[in-house]
């Protein structure tokens, strides 16, 4: 496994609602777990930069980009669903939960 | 629009021609309305228009929010009705934005709403001050997400938020099977339903308008036809809801001063709607032609549809009668359009006339025959065709004249246009060619004139390479009383 794989991540949500809260405890959480140092999550407020909207292609709130590694992945919702996550940006490779 | 009418709601122009006058005004301002459909019914042409007007009429700047073709696409598409949406994007009046939505992409864990939609419509809005708005085709949302749950609300939610954004706006749906659209939208808007259909009926394709509702406001219930032509939508409004054309007291010719005499004012009135009727070979194209030639000598154009001739034809012909039609043609006074019947449907006709009228700018029109028509649609199309043709030649005060091939008994009544034409006709001159002692009489009457008074007697004419001679009304009647009727063709002079 490449070692020099990073995770770029961008979580758009629209003010401090409940579930981009959520979303973003749950995100910070698992790439704690998966991904340790080899990451990064962006958060960005829409309400404050409404212009990256249709830039980012965004409709839902929350939505989460996986910007690197490639390919480009969104996932949308609260991300409460942990495996669907995981699986959904390929985050089981890099670091297994038994932290070998 | 007259702005003295109670309008309960304000509207908004489309600027589509006719779909204003059906809904006496336009859309209910800053609303939704919906306009459904099944695919390839022309929901997206009609959408950008609404758009396109509101920033070319009514300086009111669109944003159009597209979900299922690029901005790139629908610019090209609607290029072949000259719109331009690249230099109206430049100016800053129009917005697109493409809202891709792609499955295989997208996966969905949890609770989430469509706040990001409504931040990315909010900001195009607000960055060009839009005052009308459209989203085509919002439904795809279903076929790209998967809790319809959310959906549902959240595209209730947004309906309600463009109202309190208070602006006007098209939502284009997809019909389903049972429901005017698939996910049901109509429930959602409850302001203002427009439903579009495209059928094909004997071999030609008719496209329709409906509103199906418009809540608080009189709108017209039938089914209109509409066309999408180089020049985008325009709708055929069936009959205007009112009658109320300026009408003028101006009188003018007939052509021939012996048929002026017959009426008390010497003439038809500027803007009348003259119909001439009779069987086979009773120069209902010559009286036309006299009319035609009068309008031409007084330097006012007129625009001559021919049925049944080729312009080359119908000159030649008008010369055996000493007419000369050749001069007008080149000054470019008269326009002489020939087509045949059979060549569109109804609607494409009504279409063909409306544009000429249009870019023509003719003052008079005679349309021969009218009744070659009646044989490309039922007699219900064509009364009603002919209807909204009337409305439109009166709105610009335009004279017109129809021939009407009518049946050669003079016992059957049930002619049908004749009957679809003759109510709605303000001058009505019958023509016929009677036998009588051994030979073929022609003779004229005035059956109606509105608002004139008029001759009742029966006349004679005859047809020379000098043209027509009326005979005078009261030598035949002296030659009536004599009982020889033959004798009076041949000694009365015009």
């Amino acid at each position: 496994m490449a070692k020099e794989e990073y995770w770029e991540l961008w979580l758009y949500i629209a003010g401090q609602t409940p579930k981009s809260v959520l979303a973003l405890e749950n995100i910070t959480k698992y790439s704690k777990e998966h991904l340790r140092d080899k990451h990064t999550i962006e958060v960005v407020d829409l309400l404050k930069t409404p212009h990256l909207a249709e830039r980012d292609e965004i409709f839902a709130i929350p939505t989460l980009i996986k910007k690197t590694p490639k390919p480009l992945k969104r996932i949308i919702g609260d991300l409460s669903d942990k495996e669907k996550v995981l699986s959904g940006l390929n985050m089981h490779s890099i670091v297994r939960p038994d932290g070998k | 629009m007259s702005q003295t009418k109670l309008t309960a709601f304000p509207k908004t122009p489309t600027g589509i021609y006719g779909l204003d006058e059906i809904t006496g005004g336009g859309l209910p301002k800053g609303r939704p309305t919906l306009i459904c459909g099944s695919a390839g019914c022309g929901k997206t042409v009609l959408a950008i228009q609404f758009l396109i007007k509101g920033i070319t009429e009514f300086n009111e700047p669109g944003v159009f929010m597209s979900f299922e073709e690029t901005a790139k696409d629908l610019t090209e598409n609607v290029k072949s009705f000259g719109f331009d949406l690249g230099k109206l994007s430049g100016e800053n009046k129009l917005r697109i934005d493409h809202v891709r939505i792609e499955r295989s992409e997208i996966q969905e864990t949890g609770e989430y709403d469509l706040e990001g939609l409504f931040i990315r419509l909010g900001h195009a809005i607000d960055s060009i001050g839009a005052k009308r708005v459209v989203l085509d085709t919002i439904e795809s949302l279903f076929s790209g997400l998967s809790n319809t749950t959310i959906l549902r609300s959240e595209i209730r939610r947004l309906f309600q938020w463009l109202k309190e954004k208070g602006v006007t706006t098209i939502i284009t749906g997809e019909r389903g099977d049972t429901t005017l659209t698939r996910q049901g939208l109509e429930e959602y808007v409850s302001d203002c339903v427009i439903l579009l259909d495209f059928r094909v009926i004997e071999q030609i394709a008719t496209r329709r308008l409906r509103i199906v509702k418009y809540r608080g406001s009189t709108h017209g219930t039938n089914e209109y036809p509409f066309l999408i032509d180089e020049n985008g939508v325009s709708v055929l409004p069936i009959t205007s809801l009112k009658l109320e054309h300026v009408t003028s007291t101006e009188i003018i010719s007939t052509g021939l001063p012996a048929l002026d005499k017959l009426f008390d004012g010497n003439g038809y009135f500027k803007g009348n709607c003259t119909l001439i009727t009779g069987s086979a070979g009773t120069t209902k194209t010559i009286i036309a032609a006299y009319f035609a030639l009068s309008s031409c000598k007084r330097k006012e154009k007129v625009l001559y549809f021919s049925f049944e001739e080729s312009p080359n034809q119908l000159i030649r012909n008008m010369q055996s009668v000493g007419m000369n039609l050749n001069p007008y043609v080149k000054s470019k006074l008269l326009l002489i359009h020939s087509s045949r019947p059979s060549l569109h449907g109804l609607e494409m006709h009504l279409l063909s006339l409306h544009k000429y009228i249009k870019d023509f700018k003719p003052q008079t029109v005679i349309i021969d025959p009218i009744s070659s028509l009646v044989s490309v649609g039922s007699r219900g199309e064509v009364r009603a065709m002919l209807a909204r043709l009337m409305d439109m030649l009166k709105m610009y005060q335009i004279n017109a004249l129809f021939t009407s091939l009518s049946q050669e008994q003079p016992g059957s009544q049930n002619d049908s246009t004749e009957d679809a034409v003759s109510s709605l006709a303000d001058t009505w001159i019958k023509l016929r060619n009677e036998e009588k002692n051994g030979i073929r009489i022609r003779s004229l009457y005035i059956v109606k004139s509105r608002g004139m008074g008029h001759s009742s007697e029966i006349c004679s004419y005859s047809v020379t390479n000098q043209g027509v001679k009326i005979v005078d009304e009261l030598a035949i009647k002296k030659q009536s009383h004599n009982g020889n009727g033959r004798a009076a063709v041949y000694t009365a002079k015009v």
